[in-house]
Formats: structure tokens, sequence, C-alpha cells
């Protein structure tokens, strides 16, 4: 069966196309989800894609996590469902209380677009399941609120639980431990600064992401 | 008091006689105003319009040329392209964020005014020298301006090229350069048809921000006080409303709404209503109590000539206005009819719908009656400190080396230059290749667009005629070592003051040198900016032509090679080996400005580029530069700090070959086993070869001119810009 994989869209939104692009490159269905609907009927996975939903006003995701889309992703979440937030995405799930900690700005404080590599620190997320542990990958990064940060204990429990995903192997933004992507408690929500989408096509430099939208595709 | 008002504006005495004959009576403040700005340099083109026409335009593939709000041409597969190049060095200069965010905000509008989706920006950025601490100041606040606003609209900035010299000092140059695509028979014009259609104004509410921009601000030069009274002129940009703008008309136009449609840029509603008016041979009623306005008590020549941001005029039916509104309401983008297309050929500006005149005016005359001046030309008299082949120069070719090399990275890190998943080769390369995907579908053509951008002030200064051939020849260049052949070319005249007769007569030059070698190469001219009145404390800057030239691959199977150098390699020079030092890198280290420039023989270079086109998509060679400032030195570095290993080079004795520059010289790095290939394919086309040495080692060897370790070359290449303007990046 065909994997459907909802792509939120709010106000602000760039990388929805992108993110479908890769999903169906892959295998999968691509589906829009606007902000202002709660329908999630369909639809095994979300992708909160990369952007500036509503303009980052106010602090990156503080007002995306207030929309009737972002309560029916919870709701989605809370029972188990699939949900990937990249770069934008993760902010928004930081500010949801869905993920832990913050994304604050970069340590260079400039705007970062390139390509870096990122250790697989898991196999146990929904993101990871296809991945090995300790395989490095070229993904590229492209923000400049990518600084992960988290007070002590959730630092201990993050490590204590397994629950970083990614890790920088040359950390670029300044984040706590090198994060580059955490999860959930339950392990199927994952944020993650890198864009896997932005590396699934040789010509475009690596495919590298393509194990990760697979584990996401590759639903229970 | 009408007398003095119009000087304040900027209108001379001739000209505001010439707006009485028009209107058969005295203009009243709001008319002055209105034709103030419509016929500032910036607006009508007075001092270059005349020249602009020598240029060569039309080709089969060219659907729209000049004069509409961007060129566009027909890229094959139902697709066309459209693509335009602005300047926005003046407001960059007073408030470099804001400056360099609208100019992105603007050349953005004026791509998706076409109907087409902006997919890709490129900047060619212009700063006073890197010791001067203002200069810095402008260059980091310009690149983070065009970050802010490029990264947040989401629309990747893709390329383009940066240049210190102190002839920019006081009055950078910002040139922005953006490119759409569009399905072939969605094309929108800027016209308004139909007795009885709408004006709908969308976007942003009307401030007071942008007054006077293109008269006061874009049509002047600066004093010596940086002139930031000059302040308030310029705009202040915010991507989050054109994002959604563009959103918002891309739906508009796919479900077919608009008559016609026209972003509002410089001289605001003005322009936007007369010239969709004009261009649609009616009139026009504009109710300005009905403009949503930002804040209270604004007179009506300032809602009139405002250069808010974010703002696009529409023109529909009145059937589609409800379907108009619920897309704007979707998109959470303000909507208002502001103005009724009418019989005749009057602008008619209402304090409301038939209401008070408050203004009337033919509204082609704002456009079409603009003077157009044939203002004075001087050759300039040949400089002092010219530079013979015998003058003795205290250089050390190994330190000279290493104080040319640049890494532009530090810029373009700060630039999503990734967004829509076109981007093959990205910034940092001799040019830009974008996926050709269809704009509807999303399906990937396994064709390829390259885009470059070139500008060189140093050869311009030395010859404006003979210096802007060559960039277009670069331009050309650039696009064949990607494998691409030109298919259209953009231009962004950056000049001084043209009431300064050797300016003129560098903008005429320059002008000529542009139509001869689009006319030698088959490129035509589909769009362009003049920027004038660039100079500072009195100083002209030097002329500074910038091309924008978009080129088409057939099959893009695999990523062009790039500046690899692969161990083992064998390094070969292609084309001539005549240089000169005039108007190099070089020479403008030592302090020399003035030399001849070597001219290019056209049917050399078509060949050239025809022969580096067959290289590149039969996958005979592994990396490949173009030659161009800095010479074979330059050249040789940047590969060299790009790869992995080091080089043992010969064949190159003096600092004239290494640093000197000449038109129509390609640098090739190959397999030994593909090297004959190489040589007899070039003999075959009489284009002349030097085997100038091997890729190996972990040193940079210039046999008895240079010998340092591989990481000297790199560490001056990397370091260059970070530490001139901040270092940016971290490591942990």
């Amino acid at each position: 069966m065909t994997a459907t994989v909802g792509v939120a869209v709010f106000p602000g939104t760039n990388c929805e196309l992108d993110s479908i692009h890769a999903v169906e490159s892959l295998g999968g269905n691509g589906k829009i989800l606007w902000h202002s609907s709660k329908n999630l009927s369909e639809v095994d996975a979300v992708i909160i894609p990369g952007g500036f939903a509503h303009g980052d006003y106010l602090r990156p995701g503080a007002i995306a996590r207030f929309s009737p889309l972002m309560s029916a992703i919870t709701d989605f979440a809370n029972n188990g469902g699939p949900v990937l937030g990249i770069c934008n995405g993760f902010q928004v799930l930081t500010e949801s209380g869905l993920l832990p900690g913050a994304l604050q700005k970069n340590k260079g404080l400039k705007f970062l677009c390139k390509t870096v590599e990122v250790c697989v620190e898991t196999q146990n997320s929904t993101l990871t399941r296809h991945a090995t542990k300790g395989a490095k990958l070229s993904l590229p990064i492209n923000h400049f609120e990518g600084n992960f940060t988290c007070d002590h204990d959730t630092l201990n429990s993050l490590l204590e639980q397994d629950r970083v995903v990614l890790r920088y192997c040359d950390n670029p933004n300044g984040s706590i431990n090198d994060i580059a992507g955490v999860c959930n408690e339950a392990r199927n929500v994952v944020g993650i600064m890198p864009h896997p989408e932005r590396a699934c096509d040789s010509l475009l430099g690596s495919e590298d992401g393509k194990v990760l939208i697979d584990s996401l595709l590759g639903l229970n | 008091m009408v007398d003095s008002l119009h000087r304040a504006l900027g209108l001379t005495d001739e000209e505001a006689s010439k707006i009485g004959e028009i209107l058969q009576r005295v203009p009243n403040p709001l008319e002055l105003a209105m034709y103030s700005v419509m016929w500032s340099e910036h607006c009508s083109y007075k001092s270059s319009r005349l020249h602009l026409s020598r240029l060569p335009t039309s080709a089969p593939w060219v659907l729209v040329g000049p004069g509409e709000n961007a060129g566009v041409i027909d890229v094959g597969d139902g697709i066309a392209v459209a693509i335009r190049i602005e300047s926005h060095n003046h407001p960059s200069a007073i408030e470099p964020y804001q400056g360099a965010a609208t100019g992105v905000g603007g050349i953005l509008r004026d791509i998706f005014t076409m109907g087409a989706r902006p997919i890709a920006l490129m900047d060619s950025l212009r700063f006073g020298s890197l010791d001067d601490a203002r200069s810095c100041w402008i260059a980091e606040g310009v690149v983070s301006g065009i970050s802010g606003y490029g990264n947040a609209v989401g629309v990747p900035t893709v390329g383009g090229e940066i240049d210190f010299d102190p002839t920019f000092q006081g009055n950078p140059l910002v040139n922005v350069l953006c490119l759409g695509t569009l399905p072939k028979d969605r094309l929108v014009l800027g016209q308004a048809s139909g007795i009885g259609n709408l004006a709908v104004l969308l976007g942003a509410a009307t401030g007071r921000d942008g007054i006077g921009g293109v008269s006061v601000l874009a049509s002047a030069g600066f004093s010596d006080q940086g002139d930031v009274e000059k302040r308030p002129s310029v705009q202040v940009g915010d991507p989050f409303e054109e994002k959604r703008l563009i959103e918002a008309c891309l739906e508009i136009f796919d479900s077919n709404l608009v008559v016609g449609i026209q972003d509002l840029g410089g001289a605001g509603l003005t322009c936007a209503t007369s010239e969709t008016a004009s261009r649609g041979g009616v009139g026009m009623d504009v109710d300005i109590s009905a403009v949503p306005q930002r804040e209270l008590g604004m007179e009506a020549h300032e809602i009139m000539i405002s250069e808010s941001q974010e703002r696009m005029l529409a023109i529909i039916e009145p059937i589609n206005l409800d379907r108009l509104f619920e897309i704007c309401n979707k998109w959470e983008v303000n909507a208002s009819v502001i103005g009724r297309v009418t019989e005749g050929n009057k602008l008619r500006i209402l304090d409301r719908f038939e209401g008070n005149v408050l203004a009337e005016i033919p509204a082609s005359s704002l456009h079409d009656d603009a003077p157009i001046y044939d203002r004075p030309k001087k050759k300039p008299e040949p400089k002092k400190s010219v530079f013979h082949e015998n003058t003795e120069v205290a250089s050390d070719p190994m330190s000279d080396l290493l104080s040319l090399l640049s890494d532009p990275s530090w810029v373009y890190s700060q630039y999503d230059h990734q967004l829509f998943l076109n981007t093959v080769v990205g910034p940092g390369h001799e040019a830009t290749v974008l996926k050709l995907r269809d704009p509807v579908s999303g399906f990937d053509t396994k064709k390829g667009l390259a885009i470059t951008t070139d500008g060189n002030h140093r050869w311009c200064a030395e010859n404006p005629r003979v210096g802007t051939k060559l960039i277009v020849a670069e331009g050309l260049m650039n696009l064949a070592c990607v494998g691409a052949y030109p298919l259209a070319l953009v231009n962004c005249l950056n000049f001084g003051n043209p009431e300064n007769p050797e300016v003129m007569w560098q903008l005429s030059e320059s002008i000529d040198g542009m139509a001869e070698a689009c006319e030698g190469f088959g490129i035509p001219v589909v769009g362009g900016n003049v920027s004038l009145y660039n100079e500072s404390s009195g100083a002209n800057i030097s002329p500074t032509p910038v091309v924008g030239i978009v080129g088409k691959i057939e099959e893009l199977y695999r990523k062009p090679p790039g500046f690899e150098l692969l161990e083992g390699n064998r390094l070969v020079l292609l084309g001539p080996s005549d240089v000169g030092l005039g108007g190099s890198l070089w020479s403008s280290l030592h302090g020399f400005d003035s030399g001849e420039l070597i001219d290019v023989d056209f049917e050399i270079h078509k060949v050239l580029a025809d022969l580096v086109r067959s290289l590149i998509s039969d996958g005979t060679i592994d990396g490949i530069h173009d030659l161009s400032a800095g010479g074979l030195g330059v050249a040789l570095a940047e590969m060299v700090a790009k790869s992995k290993f080091g080089i043992t080079v010969a064949r190159i004795p003096d600092t004239l070959s290494l640093f000197g520059e000449g038109p129509s010289r390609v640098l090739v790095s190959i397999h030994p086993e593909n090297v004959n290939d190489l040589l007899s394919r070039a003999e075959s086309v009489n284009i002349p070869t030097t085997r100038l040495g091997l890729v190996g080692g972990d040193r940079f060897i210039v046999k008895d001119l240079i010998d340092v370790p591989k990481e000297t070359i790199d560490s001056a290449f990397v370091t260059h810009l970070p530490n001139a303007l901040g270092a940016g990046t971290i490591s942990s």
C-alpha cells in the first residue's frame, strides 16, 4: 500500500513542494494540508516542512502552533502517528511542545545554507528505522535559528532515552551536544534541522536523504 | 509657488513648461508630482533611451522584449522564461539592509507580474575597498538584506558576483537579477482594457515610505555627508507580505481572472495606473480614498507617488471580483477596488468615485511625452599612470597571487540557494545550472537552464566599448563552461552623472560595445535597467555595465565539470596566448589604472565556446575554468583551492603571462588518456593549446615563479572575506 504523507502549509511555508516531490519520488503520495483545516483523514504520516510559517513573526513557529492544523497534528501525534518536522517544522514542533527544547539563532549570527555531515545516532525513531546507526549522511542545512538548546535535565533525559536522532559531525551553528535532530519519548515525532528532501537526487549533490524519507514512508 | 515647486521636485524649467503645453494649463501640485516621478531619469530613461535603441532585441524565441516588466523567451516544452535585472544602488548606500531587501522584492514583482513563478535570484554586488569601514558595513548590510528577504520570501539566490574597489566607496552597486518560469500560454501583460473593468490594488497598505524614491534618490548623486537625510526615501520591505502576494497572484493567474496586471515599484500608483492605461489605450479613474493607507492624513500626492512595497495592481472584469477576493482572503492579502477603466485616454485622480477631480492627465503623456535628451558626449583625456610592459614594478608573484584570491562562499552561504530542488550547479562557479521543470506539474524535462552575471569596471574604465564586449564574451564562455548555449541577455547599466559629457561618452560607447557583441554572438537583449548618477563626493564611479545571460542545456543528465582537479590530471590551456595587464586585477592591485585591453575576436570566441560545449557534453574533461579577472594565476589557484590536490605547471614565464587578461581562454583539467583527443580536436578548429602541467602533490608550483604549500593557497582563498567582514560561521 502506498503511504500518503500530509505536508503542512502555513502562509510563508516554502518547502512544501520539495517535500512532496521527495515523498513521491520514493513511491509515496504527497498531500497538502492547509493550516486552517483540521482534516487529517487518509493521512499516514505528516511532514511539517521548512520555510517561514507566518513570516517567523514573533519567533519561528510561535504563531503556527496556534493553527487549527497544529491541534489536529497534535492529536495525530498523540495517537502514535508519525510526524516529521524539518527546519521550520522542527521549530513549530518545539513551540507546540511536541518536542523539547528550542532553536535559537546560530552562534555565528548568520543564516547558513550549506551541506553538512550528520551522524545517525539511533535507529529507534520513525525517521531512522531504515538507516544504520553510526552512518554519516551528507545533508543540506538552511537556517538562521538552528542552534538547538535545552536545559540540563532535558538534555540528560534526551541522552538517557536515546532520543538524539542526528548529530552534526562538525557543528555549524553551536547547538548543544551537536544535536541536529531529536524525537519524542514515543519516538514517532521527530524534528531535524537538515533538509533530507534536498538530498534525494545525485544531480543535486546527495541522495543521503532518501533513507530518512524512506523510513517515514515505510510505516509501522 | 508652482514655479519653485517643480524645481524642488527635480523637474527643469523646460520640463515644467512642456507639462503646461501638454495640459494646456498650469499643472496643479499633484499633477506636477506625478510628472516629476514619471519623468525622472529612473522611470523615463531620458538620457539613455536614445542610445538603448541601438541594441539588438529580436530573435525567433523572444516572446517579450524590452519595455515590459520583464523579458520573456520561449525555452521549449511549452515553457517560457521571464528574466530581468535591476539596480538598487542608492537605497543600498543609505540603508544597506532595506535597500538590498527591497531591491529583491521589486525584481520579484517584475517577474511574477508576467505570470511567472520566480525560481531564481542572482546578485551582482560591488562595494568600496575592504579596508574602508563604511564599505564593509554596507557590504555586510546588503548581504544580510538579500539573505533576510530572499530566504524568507522563498526564492533561492543561486549565484552572482561580488567585487570591491575604491571607485564604489560611497556608491555601492547592488544589481539583482530574477528569473521565473511560466507555461508559455499563461503570459500576462501589464495592460488595462475593457471599459468598466476594475483596477484592484493587492497587497500592503500605502504609507509614506519611499516618497520620491525614483526622483530624489535614484536620479541624483550623493554629496559628502552620506545623505542620511535621504533615508525616508528608502522603502521598507516585508518578505512575508510578498510571499503571500506571490502565491495569491499565481493562483489568480491560474484561475484566469486578470485582464492585465502591473507591479507597483518606482513611482508607485502613478506608474502602475498610467502604464496599464496607456498600454491598453484607455483611460482610468482612480479613487484615492479607496487606497488602504498605513497612516492618517496622507496627502493625495503622497498616496500617488509612495513606493510602499509589496503591492500589485490587477485589472479584472467585474464578474471576477468575488473570486479574486476569495483567493486574496485565503492568502490573507488585502484587495481593494481603487480604479475603473474608462473611455478616452485620461488618467483622473479623484477624492472618491464620482467625486472631485484632483488631477487629470493624458495617461500616455507620463511615458511617451517624457523628454529624451541627446546629452553631450566627450571622450576623456588619456590618464597618466599608463602601464608599459617595461615598467619596473616591485612585486612578488606569490604575494600578489595570495592577495588576489577571494572565496565568495562567505556571501552565498547566507543565501538559500537550493530551494525548489533545481540547483545542479550553485553559486561560486562559472555559471549557475538549474533543472528546467514544468512550471505547473514540476515535471523534470532533463534539460537545464544556465544563468550568469558578469561585469568588470576595470575593463570598462580602460575602454567602455571593448570592455563591454569582453563582458558579454565572458558571459557566453561562462555558459559554455557548463555546457549551455546563450538565449537572451539582460543588462544593468551602472554609470555616473549623465550631465557629465565624459560619462555620457562612456554610456554610449558601452552600449555600442554591447550591441556589437550581441550581434556578433547572436544574443538578443530582452530587458535592462539604467542606473545613472552613481557618484559620490563629486566622483563618478567607473563605468560598470553588468550583463545577465540565460542559456539552455539540451541534455542535463550529469553535473557539468566544475573547478575539480583529479590526481594525475593534465592541465591544458585552450585559446590564444595574447594577454595584457591593462584593466587587469593585477594592475589595480599595483595602482595602475590604464593600459590597452585585448579585443575579442567573435569568430574565435564562438569556435572555442562550441569546442568547450562539446567537451562538456561528451565528458572528455574533468574540470574547467574560464580565464577572467586575475588571469591564469587566479584560475589555477581557485581550482587548487576547490580541490584536494596541488599542481605543478610550467610555460608561465612572467607576471604578464601569470596575471595578464585576455578573451577566449579556458583552462581545462583532463585525464592523461584524453589529452591527445583534446589536442587534435582543438587543432582541427584552429584553437591554440598550451600544455601547462599536472595535478598532484600538496604544493602549488609555477616553475620559476611560485612554490607554496597548497594550504597557503587554500587559506588565502577562504579567509579573505571572513577576515574583512566578520567570521559568520563557527567551527566547534
